[in-house]
């Protein structure tokens, strides 16, 4: 029984968020008492990375200075960025075990908890089979806790079932430039951006998700550049844009279809590319016949003449990119909408060239490298596939077992949830995921939860899917664990451990070998520090895709990182893929690949006929388990709110500020209008970083896209309708908008 | 910094406070913030712009302070009121034609943006326009801004009075001063 051993309120009383609004001592304590030292690390939110140096007195961290030599932000930063050293020496930190109690949790020493952890686990899988336990991960763990996770669930619980919250985000995308390139990384490193002439951002809300990303896109323009957005609002990036494209959610297939459409119809495709360095052209262009500009014009709601321009200046210039995060990426089609951006960049021959690609934004801190070393469900480390008998015998060699004791291929993230509520899984360990505050439709994850017969986490706030837990193992911060990650340009990069864990909390991988000790598996999880890990790592990853075995901490610090694949130790890494039209398949052409249209999973009707999509803003990360404990950032976004254009919200009688129930097939939520022209009026905007009531997604659906099995978080069908009154969690005055300036 | 100068290009602004919250990290004002970004009007329209002290080459804050308070060092920088003789009467407040001073009640003082003295005179750039990862705040070297789309200007024409200021403001190429009241269009105000 995993329900919850408290009411909510009482959890959240005891365990926060509550926020933190200045470093220990107050700002007073700053200049009486300087940092002992300042460290040269990265950011732990969002796939920028951000270098950044983090103030340091009494082993704990107490403020920021900008890193001004990392040659990525150049000292830049955003708001997130600034406050991240609040999360240190935080009111809620966890600073021992938790064992869950009748009347709420208590705390625990280290072998209690883990001893118990370890039983429970086994117990299960004696019972009902190895497969009855599964493992999350995360995407913002480092590389080697992440490598080190994947290990642990097919070694010491032997499991199939390994998946992370990356599911969420990246996996559309990678599956896309797999299939595409035979390579799951951006092809172009981000200095390349100013050199482009046209910059077509689509689906991605770079301002406020990638916000360093917007000094690129201005420099382009500086040099010349024009800027081409397509989203469903007017994202901030939009107030500089040459050409705006108000695609309706759901629709951006239709719209790049059109793009090709017209540049085929043209003839501005690169043929000399495509015969020289693709296969599968043909079909394509085939299927994009029946896609001219006023069929897509219909479907899109984005003018023909626009499409048109789009398409032209894309194709004729000398030097084009395409950006794309999660506004393509979360959908039933997300794989399809990626593959058609690959489609338009290999007919116009844009990619493997300085300033000329497709590129994905990734979205967690440690996105890219989070996906490349085994902690998804049908991955072994190096991007290597798990069903490959090469990459298995590869893998085993290194791990010291037979390929046969690796098994195979698990569920994803999403499919696991729905394992847990049929009651096939029992048992779950789970680390750096939010499922309750990030997974689509949480009544039903919250159902599930709450038949767990056990459920583990390693957490250092208690999140709110850990008010489910039997046993919560007080871990590490990312600034307490030495480690690499990968940027969002496949930038291999070096996170210092500027502080240790506080009291009794405990570094990630330090618990995860102890869990494994207690599992049997002691021999094969004797790492004494994550630099041993990362050791393993090089091997384990050597020959793959994802390449890493020319990778060392001392080459990261000396290059300010290190671009993979990087396969010896006298290679200086790889900035660039594709040059010279080489892909990464066998035959080393990229494969064009057709792309169906079809629609959503949760199509709008007459009883919902309003679409919602969700996403971020640039005060929150994620499901809001750091940030909503950072008081500065709190109060730039206090509580989420749904944007309504004002001829939708005249048509309900809404005006702004006013408390708003937004119904979908599965709940309804209230919360407050911001009435805006600079969203679809077909469409309304909340954003997903809170929990319980406030959680935008109560509303979204499970449907996954079949390939990539990522939620389509981007469109569900909803009804509006001006509430009577405010919903409980309202605060007494209405709270400040974010359009008001603050005194 | 010598042969820095300060750039504002509201064109450039994204609305993310890294500023605004970088500011108020500095250990001399704690937690407040001297700078400001204002949402211009969120209702129509995503449009954002910073405001950080324009530094006047005569301050207004200066000019109308009853107490003599307000000084501005001989590398232009206009600083917070002196607190001795500071009398929070708030004219310097009312009286900025940017909206810059800030009366700190608690403190019977008024604050402002100074371009971070204490970095600038230590080789450091402003701390706002360290970390604007827009570069709608930017310390850099003039040269840098060659081939914008946008132009530096420092006048300002507020009715009658004309400003002249430390810090630039990128404006569209075809303005050399930036007038804002309809009286600067007006022929009656150039009489």
């Amino acid at each position: 029984m995993a329900r919850p051993p408290l009411p909510v309120e009482a959890l959240l009383e005891r365990w926060g968020p509550h926020r933190n609004d200045a470093p220990p001592g107050g700002f007073a304590e700053q200049s009486r008492r300087p940092p002992d030292r300042l460290v040269k690390t990265h950011c732990c939110f969002c796939g920028q990375q951000c270098g950044i140096q983090l103030k340091v007195r009494d082993d704990q961290v107490v403020g920021f200075e900008p890193w001004e030599e990392f040659p990525f932000n150049r000292g830049m930063l955003c708001p997130k960025g600034v406050r991240r050293y609040l999360q240190n020496a935080h009111p809620d930190r966890l600073l021992s075990p938790l064992m869950r109690t009748e009347t709420g949790f208590r705390e625990a020493g280290w072998e209690e908890a883990l001893d118990f952890t370890a039983r429970r686990l086994r117990e299960i899988q004696e019972r009902h089979g190895k497969d009855a336990v599964a493992v999350y991960g995360g995407a913002s763990l480092t590389t080697e806790k992440a490598y080190l996770l994947g290990k642990f669930a097919r070694l010491a619980l032997g499991t199939r079932h390994i998946d992370y919250n990356g599911r969420l985000c990246m996996v559309s995308a990678g599956t896309a430039y797999k299939l595409a390139f035979g390579i799951d990384r951006s092809p172009n490193p981000w200095y390349d951006i100013p050199r482009a002439q046209v910059v077509f951002v689509i689906g991605a809300n770079v301002a406020e998700c990638s916000p360093i990303t917007t000094d690129y896109i201005w420099r382009c323009r500086d040099n010349g550049g024009k800027l081409i957005v397509a989203d469903p609002r007017l994202t901030p990036i939009t107030r500089n844009a040459d050409l705006y494209l108000p695609v309706r959610p759901g629709t951006d297939l239709a719209l790049l279809l059109a793009m090709l459409h017209v540049v085929l119809r043209d003839g501005l495709e690169d043929r000399a590319f495509i015969q020289a360095h693709t296969t599968g052209f043909e079909a394509v262009a085939e299927s994009v016949k029946a896609w001219d500009p006023r069929r897509a014009a219909d479907v899109t709601g984005v003018p023909p003449d626009a499409i048109e321009q789009a398409a032209r200046w894309f194709a004729e210039a000398d030097r084009a990119m395409a950006l794309h995060a999660r506004g393509l990426e979360h959908h039933t089609k997300g794989v399809e909408n990626c593959l058609a951006v690959v489609n338009l960049c290999l007919a116009t021959g844009q990619i493997g060239r300085e300033g000329a690609g497709c590129n994905m934004i990734t979205g967690q801190g440690n996105g890219q490298g989070g996906r490349e070393h085994g902690q998804k469900c049908d991955q072994l480390p190096g991007q290597r596939s798990i069903g490959d008998p090469a990459a298995r015998a590869h893998v085993a060699r290194v791990w010291g077992v037979s390929p046969e004791e690796i098994p195979q291929a698990g569920w994803s993230a999403q499919e696991i949830m729905e394992a847990i509520h049929r009651g096939e899984i029992k048992g779950l360990l789970s680390i750096c995921f939010n499922p309750l505050v990030s997974l689509p439709d949480s009544g039903f994850t919250r159902e599930a939860l709450e038949k767990l017969e056990f459920f583990g986490v390693i957490e250092f706030f208690l999140s709110e899917t850990a008010h489910h837990a039997d046993v919560v193992l007080a871990g590490s911060l990312q600034e307490e664990e030495e480690g690499v990650t990968c940027s969002v340009e496949g930038r291999v990069i070096h996170i210092q451990r500027a502080v240790p864990p506080p009291a009794n909390a405990r570094a990630d991988s330090w618990i995860v070998c102890e869990l494994a000790k207690r599992l049997g598996q002691a021999e094969r999880f004797a790492f004494a520090s994550p630099r041993e890990i990362f050791e393993e790592l090089r091997e384990a990853s050597r020959g793959g895709v994802a390449d890493y075995y020319g990778i060392t901490y001392e080459k990261i610090d000396a290059q300010m990182g290190v671009f993979w694949p990087c396969p010896t130790l006298d290679h200086p890494g790889t900035p660039r893929l594709f040059e010279g039209g080489r892909f990464h398949h066998p035959d080393g052409r990229a494969k064009f690949q057709e792309t169906e249209w079809r629609a959503s999973g949760d199509p709008p009707d007459e009883h919902f006929p309003v679409l919602l999509t969700t996403g971020r803003v640039v005060s929150h990360y994620l499901s809001g388990t750091q940030t909503r404990r950072i008081g500065p950032l709190l109060d730039q976004y206090p509580e989420p709110q749904v944007e309504i254009h004002p001829r939708l919200a005249e048509q309900h009688g809404i005006a702004d500020g006013d408390w708003v129930t937004v119904a979908t097939r599965r709940a309804e939520m209230t919360l407050q209008a911001s009435v805006v022209r600079t969203i679809r009026p077909d469409t309304v905007f909340i954003a997903y970083h809170w929990a319980g009531a406030r959680s935008a997604n109560q509303l979204t659906h499970r449907s996954l896209d079949p390939r990539s099995k990522i939620p389509e978080f981007k469109v569900s069908a909803c009804r509006l309708s001006r509430a009577a009154k405010p919903p409980a969690w309202a605060p007494r005055r209405k709270v400040a908008l974010p359009v008001r300036r603050a005194d | 910094m010598f042969g820095y100068e300060f750039f504002v290009d509201p064109s450039r602004c994204i609305g993310c406070k890294a500023c605004e919250n970088a500011c108020a990290e500095c250990d001399t004002h704690r937690g407040a913030p001297m700078i400001h970004v204002d949402f211009i009007d969120r209702r129509e329209t995503i449009a954002t712009v910073p405001t950080v002290c324009m530094h006047c080459d005569e301050p207004t804050c200066a000019e109308v302070c009853p107490a003599d308070a307000i000084k501005k060092t001989e590398d232009g920088i206009v600083q917070s009121s002196l607190k001795p003789r500071c009398v929070a009467c708030s004219n310097c407040v009312l009286a900025c034609p940017f909206g810059v001073p800030k009366m700190m009640s608690a403190l019977e003082q008024m604050q402002k943006c100074d371009m971070c003295y204490d970095r600038t005179s230590e080789g450091l750039r402003p701390m706002c326009a360290t970390v604007c990862p827009s570069q709608a705040l930017a310390y850099v070297r003039p040269e840098r801004l060659a081939g914008r789309r946008e132009w530096p200007t420092n006048v300002f024409q507020f009715g009658n009075q004309t400003v002249t200021t430390k810090v630039f403001m990128m404006v569209p190429a075809s303005e050399t001063a930036l007038a804002v009241d309809v009286v600067d269009y007006m022929w009656e105000g150039r009489a």
